[in-house]
């Protein structure tokens, strides 16, 4: 194929490809299409699409390292990159061929009608992502202009920051209680349960709840905690925390849908192309892409493939299941399109495998589970009638922020010394320590004072304290 | 039109490189982490005897992101590739699979390779070290006369120096200048021929620079003892001793000398990859150094950097001479090391030299001991304090 193409070709192309998409009940923002050189693409990449991003030395490495495999051709270039934004922005590689750029299209508009309309994405606000993304570089660069602040102070903060961004609340649909509303909580909690036979029972002693307790409930949004409990933190520096903080929130959505995000695009670029009246030559270089995108990686996985997948299984179980699957579906009073589009809508990764990934599936796609044995890895647990419930669990604890530890401040008045004390919901998985250790140095940087966490270290409960520029490990009882 | 499409503008090869600031922090970064690790690097084998203007790789942690991550113990799940996979199968080796996960959600150990030239490196190294203000007597400085620059036009000269252009061109205006002043002068005469006053010869001086010189003596045991090991970190130390003097002096000579219980002045190749065997005398390896300073390198010219490796394992009976040669060659030169190369576990050697040369009384002695590749930056650090030291005595 050639890679002549005008925009006219595209916005022929786009008319049809937009006019299928909405017959098939999909509902994308208005959108914008960017062709970009290979360099702006790398660039984009490295600032997660955003036109205008803060600086930090942290995107220079992430632009060396895509570099550096794109000039060895080891990592391709995506063939898009999609912001989630109203109106919706996309870039578009212009060295790409015409067939692989109606394939991106249909791609986009997959994307984008998902981040329209998936729930997890209704927190980002994305009328405005363009413009508070300008905003929050406006102002670093302001403090990094500002003599009395300077870059070195201003990287020395990000550098905590950036560390603890995604030790926040992971479900953001669930508003977060006001103080009040958690005082009220607490209250309602420590009365005592109703009894039926008070008459008879002696009645229990009420221990009043105790207020004085900062935080009243475990807190997970660690960043805005010490914005919001350290005193000595000067306003630009909470103004950084708050900036750290408002990204990592507009990305977590991203991290939870990967694998429904990518296979919902995938799902709908294939049968958006099927529908075109393609030429012979592009429509055997659409199946070509198609397959390469959905490729299995041996030894991990693909999320457009296992998402693609279940899209496709769902509409197949709904639309003609046989016979024991019936049950299983309920009603037949939706057909498999109303259904995905339903669930694109109401589910996450984490609950999307749950309730779709079945036994035939994992077989089919020959899911194992591994398990690192000394240096190596190590198949532990095959697709069979016993075994597939735990590989099914195992991915499900992987996918979204299930791979990012869950670690709660539990009291900011540890051994009423001000000494901050954290616990991590340990879920059979030891933190990496060494990791550990460096990540308790920016917590502590931030808190300015000794800083505990409680975890579990090979099935012993353990102390992390970290003071005077070291980590010391102390076994509980 | 509810979808736009933005064309790549053609002046797009102009636009700003909006990656550029954090890429060259992130720069600044890396060559902050090579300089905390200068000592593992400069140990490492490959840089040492290297040419000057080679570029090396020199591999060296990424600049890591922290943050919570799980260890080791954490199970994945992984997509067959249609082959049959059965329970304990190996599917590969340490950290690949992250690869093709999510972007951070496990630790990985990325390994760059900066390409960096030796002598980059070599600043990077001795920008750390602080660098001591070497004695440099004016008496060892000579003065040669280097080369002749330009410096402006003369009328008078010899005939290669001629210009011709400006000759040509202040003919022209001499014959302008001629036209002007007379109106009659026919400007299409015959003939306007060059006159004495319009050659220009170009002018240059002659420029004094001084030189100054250093000669580095490196001195080795090489009798049956010194095995491969220690030599190694005596080249190791030889290479940054010369590495260093060629920063701080235009001409900087090397000679080495093998010993063992005689001394012969030998090439770098031989002096490195010839064992020899048999006993030790060090006052051999001094007497031949103190003798080759005689012939060539007197010490009114030149800078003698002494520098001598050994496992201090001499005859008993050297001793003495040893020490007499060591203080006259201490006179001689600006800085005299003597480094006692015992690595580890290569087993127990009665003698050491150390505690001998403690008698030596002079400033610019220093001994040093070196027992595994960490420690040869460190020595090398003490042995030219010693130089320091000196300066700010006087």
């Amino acid at each position: 194929m050639s890679t002549s193409y005008t925009i006219k070709d595209l916005e022929d192309w786009n008319k049809q490809i937009l006019r299928l998409a909405r017959e098939f009940g999909l509902n994308p923002y208005p959108q914008e299409f960017e062709l970009c050189d290979h360099e702006q693409m790398l660039a984009y990449m490295a600032y997660s699409g955003m036109p205008s991003h803060y600086p930090h030395w942290s995107y220079g490495k992430s632009y060396e390292k895509l570099k550096t495999l794109y000039d060895y051709g080891v990592g391709g270039l995506p063939y898009e990159m999609v912001i989630n934004s109203n109106p919706c922005i996309a870039y578009l590689m212009r060295d790409n061929a015409l067939a692989l750029q109606v394939l991106t299209l249909a791609h986009v508009y997959g994307h984008s009608d998902f981040f329209r309309n998936n729930f997890t994405f209704r927190s980002t606000r994305a009328e405005f992502t363009l413009e508070t993304f300008k905003a929050h570089a406006d102002r670093v660069r302001r403090y990094i202009e500002d003599p009395s602040i300077g870059l070195e102070k201003v990287e020395h903060l990000l550098d905590a920051a950036h560390a603890l961004s995604l030790q926040c609340r992971r479900n953001l649909a669930i508003r977060k209680q006001t103080p009040e509303e958690e005082q009220e909580q607490l209250l309602v909690e420590s009365k005592p349960l109703h009894d039926p036979f008070r008459s008879i029972h002696r009645p229990p002693e009420y221990a009043p709840p105790d207020f004085n307790r900062v935080p009243l409930y475990p807190d997970e949004d660690l960043i805005l905690f010490i914005r919001d409990h350290n005193s000595h933190l000067s306003d630009w520096e909470k103004d950084l925390l708050t900036i750290v903080h408002e990204e990592a929130e507009y990305f977590i959505p991203q991290i939870e849908t990967k694998i429904m995000n990518e296979g919902w695009a995938s799902f709908w670029h294939k049968l958006i192309l099927e529908r075109l009246d393609l030429p012979q030559g592009v429509k055997l270089e659409f199946l070509v892409r198609h397959t390469q995108v959905l490729s299995p990686t041996p030894g991990g996985i693909n999320p457009y493939h296992l998402g693609f997948k279940l899209w496709e299984d769902i509409e197949r179980r709904w639309n003609d299941p046989i016979p024991n699957e019936e049950k299983q579906c309920g009603s037949r009073r939706k057909n498999g399109r109303e259904k995905i589009l339903e669930v694109r809508e109401i589910e996450r990764d984490t609950s999307f495998l749950r309730r779709y990934l079945t036994e035939e599936l994992v077989r089919e796609l020959n899911l194992f589970e591994y398990q690192s044995r000394g240096n190596e890895r190590v198949i532990s647990r095959v697709a069979d009638e016993e075994n597939w419930q735990q590989i099914k669990q195992t991915l499900i604890r992987n996918v979204g922020m299930g791979s990012v530890p869950v670690i709660k401040i539990e009291n900011a008045d540890y051994n009423n010394n001000r000494v901050l004390f954290l616990k991590h919901d340990h879920d059979d998985r030891d933190l990496h320590l060494e990791y550990a250790e460096k990540t308790l140095l920016y917590l502590h940087q931030l808190w300015g004072r000794e800083v505990v966490l409680e975890t579990t270290i090979n099935e012993k409960k353990s102390l992390l304290c970290f003071a005077d520029e070291k980590m010391v490990i102390k076994p509980l009882h | 039109m509810e979808t736009i499409f933005r064309s790549y503008p053609s002046s797009s090869a102009q636009r700003s490189d909006r990656s550029a600031g954090d890429r060259l922090r992130h720069r600044q970064k890396v060559r902050e982490a090579i300089r905390e690790n200068i000592a593992d690097i400069i140990a490492e084998e490959s840089i040492i005897g290297k040419d000057r203007d080679r570029i090396i790789k020199v591999p060296i942690r990424g600049i890591k992101e922290y943050r919570f991550v799980y260890g080791e113990n954490v199970p994945g799940v992984g997509e067959g590739a249609g082959e049959e996979t059965r329970p304990g199968q190996v599917i590969g080796k340490g950290q690949e699979a992250s690869q093709s996960q999510h972007a951070g959600d496990r630790p990985g150990v990325d390994y760059y390779e900066t390409d960096i030239t030796l002598d980059e490196l070599i600043d990077i190294m001795f920008e750390d070290l602080e660098l001591p203000y070497l004695e440099r007597k004016h008496l060892r400085e000579i003065e040669i006369e280097q080369q002749y620059r330009r410096k402006g036009f003369r009328k008078k000269g010899v005939r290669v120096r001629l210009d011709k252009r400006r000759t040509a061109r202040s003919r022209i205006k001499r014959k302008l200048a001629a036209s002007r002043h007379n109106e009659t002068f026919q400007m299409q005469a015959e003939r306007f021929p060059f006159h004495n006053d319009d050659l220009t010869y170009r002018h240059s001086v002659s420029e004094i620079r001084r030189e100054s010189n250093a000669v580095v003596m490196c001195i080795m045991d090489t009798s049956g003892s010194m095995d491969t090991m220690k030599k190694y970190l005596a080249r190791s130390f030889f290479f940054l001793l010369y590495r260093f003097l060629c920063t701080k002096y235009q001409n900087v000579e090397i000679v080495f000398i093998a010993h063992h219980t005689e001394a012969r002045e030998v090439t770098e190749e031989e002096f490195f990859h010839k064992g020899e065997s048999g006993g030790t005398f060090i006052s051999s390896g001094y007497h031949k150094a103190l003798e080759i300073i005689q012939q060539r390198y007197h010490p009114s010219l030149w800078n003698i950097y002494v520098f001598h490796c050994s496992d201090g394992d001499n005859f008993e009976s050297d001793n003495s001479v040893a020490l007499q040669a060591a203080q006259q060659v201490a006179q001689l030169s600006n800085l005299f090391g003597y480094g006692e190369i015992k690595p580890l576990g290569s087993g127990y050697y009665g003698n050491s030299m150390i505690p001998f040369f403690a008698q030596l009384q002079a400033e610019n002695f220093q001994t040093v001991q070196i027992q595994r590749k960490e420690e040869i930056w460190p020595a090398f650090k003490i042995f030219l304090s010693k130089d320091r030291a000196r300066e700010d005595a006087a």
